[in-house]
């Protein structure tokens, strides 16, 4: 059966812009704000699954050429990185450290190493999210 | 070095991910693992050296002050548990590289066993009880791979049951949880102990201290909780076997011990009762059980099942010899059911079966295998001057002590039975006429008897040099009797 998903695919290739830069939005939002790297993840997943359900596994495949895997390795090396971090300092586990700093076109902004932990995150559960819907809806 | 007591969790957990970079190539994979199970025990060896030299480690994460933020507390018990469990998990890498075939090796199988070490270890020296639910999960999520990997009809049958009673009892961890905190109004486990013991436990402490036993219960395996883990053990090939019933059970009989030393210690009359009359009852199902099966691996499995009941049983008697007998007869029963397990994987491997009544006259074909597992069994039943005997003595010991006669009468009885059972193993496997052994090659045989043998002799060390344990297993003691250290070392 052919079916008609014109409206659907053509919709999709903007929205989906539009939920990833939300996403990154909600992101950086963290920390002060509701937000941060696990909500983010999971709004990057919902976009990537959007694609998945206007187009199939193997043009997104195409699209996004990432093992998920090694990402899900990636970010949990990063958030084990950020957090182990304290151990050459000699500090508990787990403490971040922050300051402002002047950055030009953002003016003074503070950063925080718990940003990065939360990039960890993000990678965490974009990664296993997608693999578990690929191995999941891959077989048919 | 703050974070020390954090160096047996974290580090299992950099070599795991650090495996999932390589998935197909088996070669990294092995020398990763065991590179990182090697480092991860000397840091918990050189913990262990530092809890006996300084007394309790505890360390709060995020430089958050205590009772708020998370804290992670390595005390003698928790040190013995952890650096117990990673020389296990040595033994068991060793003896995969032979046993458990390419196909698992290439599905996330060393990375399984390391995320289930750093949720073991992190349950042992957590605490912070809504974080020990935290560690439970990730424990049990790796073992729910490990379960399933192979995808056998048998393993995809008994892994629905494993991950049913799992998070059935995962959801009333976290129930039991709530209510702990709606009482008390903390999570952190010291601060928990004091605040019980300011209200002078009323009687719904008590009920949530039934509650936490039905929970560790369905992890620990005892009665009558134990339904699930004699299929569900069954179920993967040996090594996980091995890695299961060394260390899985153990996790919840730490978290009875642990509460039951910390939290509950007010109305003993009620909650340590229950808790010595269902260890009773533990031993006694495990007993049946263990002489009922023709099944190697069902027979040692039920063995499990009256440790768990030998163990909590002397930690119910709350005196010094009972406690110190538990904790004697801990890690002895960690050592002795790796070794045991990875015994009987060999006599499969060999026979092909796992059915005693299709085996015989193996001990003149393989006459060292014989004798090793003569001596484990030995071993297990508690013949002196092997590994059971000083536990289960001290346990006896504070049983009569408490006035509870009966109960280690059975206790003792019990011995006789556990020996009955692992001798029955010897005499049919290894006695009588030699049956025909289906060709197996003499090289992987070798292999796996290296780890094997070295892991029985690691036993008998642990049985002759009690001596020298003994100032461990005391310091271990008196902080699981006298709270006041723990909640010391923690609340500063």
């Amino acid at each position: 059966m052919k079916t008609n998903d014109v409206i659907l695919q053509t919709t999709t290739k903007v929205i989906f812009f539009i939920i990833f830069l939300f996403s990154i939005h909600i992101f950086f939002a963290g920390h002060y704000t509701p937000g941060g790297g696990f909500v983010g993840g999971l709004l990057t997943t919902g976009a990537i699954v959007l694609l998945l359900l206007a187009f199939d596994l193997n043009t997104v495949q195409k699209a996004l050429p990432f093992n998920f895997t090694i990402m899900t390795a990636i970010g949990l090396l990063l958030a084990l990185g950020t957090a182990a971090g304290s151990i050459f300092f000699n500090v508990p586990f787990f403490t971040h450290a922050f300051d402002d700093f002047s950055l030009p076109l953002f003016g003074v902004t503070s950063l925080h190493t718990a940003m990065v932990f939360d990039a960890g995150v993000f990678l965490v559960v974009v990664g296993a999210a997608i693999t578990i819907i690929q191995s999941i809806g891959g077989d048919s | 070095m703050i974070n020390l007591p954090l160096l047996p969790i974290i580090l299992p957990f950099l070599f795991a991910i650090l495996m999932l970079f390589f998935k197909e190539n088996v070669r990294i994979q092995r020398a990763l693992s065991l590179v990182g199970v090697i480092i991860s025990l000397i840091a918990s060896f050189y913990l262990l050296v530092t809890v006996k030299s300084e007394g309790v480690l505890a360390v709060t994460l995020g430089s958050w002050p205590a009772p708020f933020g998370i804290s992670m507390v390595s005390d003698m018990f928790s040190a013995l548990l952890v650096t117990t469990t990673l020389l296990i998990t040595l033994f068991v890498v060793v003896y995969s590289f032979t046993a458990i075939g390419e196909e698992r090796e290439k599905f996330f199988y060393y990375p399984a066993i390391l995320f289930m070490v750093t949720g073991v270890n992190g349950a042992f020296t957590t605490g912070d009880i809504f974080n020990m639910f935290v560690f439970f999960e990730v424990l049990l999520i790796a073992s729910y791979l490990l379960i399933v990997l192979g995808g056998e009809k048998k393993q995809l049958r008994e892994s629905i049951k494993y991950i049913l009673v799992n998070v059935v009892s995962s959801a009333l961890f976290v129930i039991t949880v709530a209510y702990l905190y709606s009482v008390v109004g903390t999570l952190n486990m010291a601060d928990i102990s004091v605040k019980i013991a300011e209200v002078g436990q009323p009687g719904i402490i008590t009920v949530i201290a039934v509650l936490m036993l039905i929970v560790f219960g369905v992890k620990g395996a005892i009665f009558p909780l134990y339904f699930w883990l004699p299929g569900s053990y069954a179920a993967p090939p040996v090594p996980v076997l091995a890695l299961f019933g060394a260390l899985l059970t153990k996790v919840g009989v730490y978290a009875i011990m642990r509460t039951y030393t910390l939290f509950f210690t007010h109305n003993v009359g009620v909650t340590h009762e229950i808790l010595m009359v269902v260890s009773v009852l533990t031993v006694i199902v495990g007993c049946v059980g263990a002489l009922a099966y023709f099944d190697l691996k069902q027979i040692i499995i039920y063995n499990i099942v009256i440790a768990v009941g030998v163990i909590l049983f002397g930690a119910a008697q709350m005196n010094e010899a009972g406690i110190s007998g538990a904790i004697f007869y801990l890690v002895h029963d960690m050592l002795i059911k790796g070794a045991l397990f990875l015994l009987i994987g060999i006599i499969i491997y060999v026979t092909g079966t796992s059915n005693l009544r299709k085996m015989g006259g193996l001990m003149k074909t393989h006459a060292p295998l014989g004798w090793f597992y003569l001596i484990a069994a030995f071993g297990l039943a508690g013949i002196p001057p092997l590994s059971g005997f000083i536990g289960k003595l001290l346990i006896a010991q504070g049983a009569f002590e408490a006035g509870n006669v009966w109960g280690s009468i059975i206790i003792l009885a019990s011995s006789l039975i556990v020996l009955l059972s692992v001798i029955r193993i010897f005499i049919y496997a290894f006695w009588g006429e030699p049956m025909e052994l289906p060709k197996t090659k003499r090289k992987p045989y070798a292999r796996m008897m290296l780890p094997t043998i070295v892991l029985v002799v690691l036993s008998v060390l642990y049985g002759v040099g009690t001596e020298w344990l003994i100032p461990y297993v005391t310091d271990a003691t008196d902080v699981l009797l006298q709270p006041s250290i723990y909640i010391d070392a923690v609340l500063k």
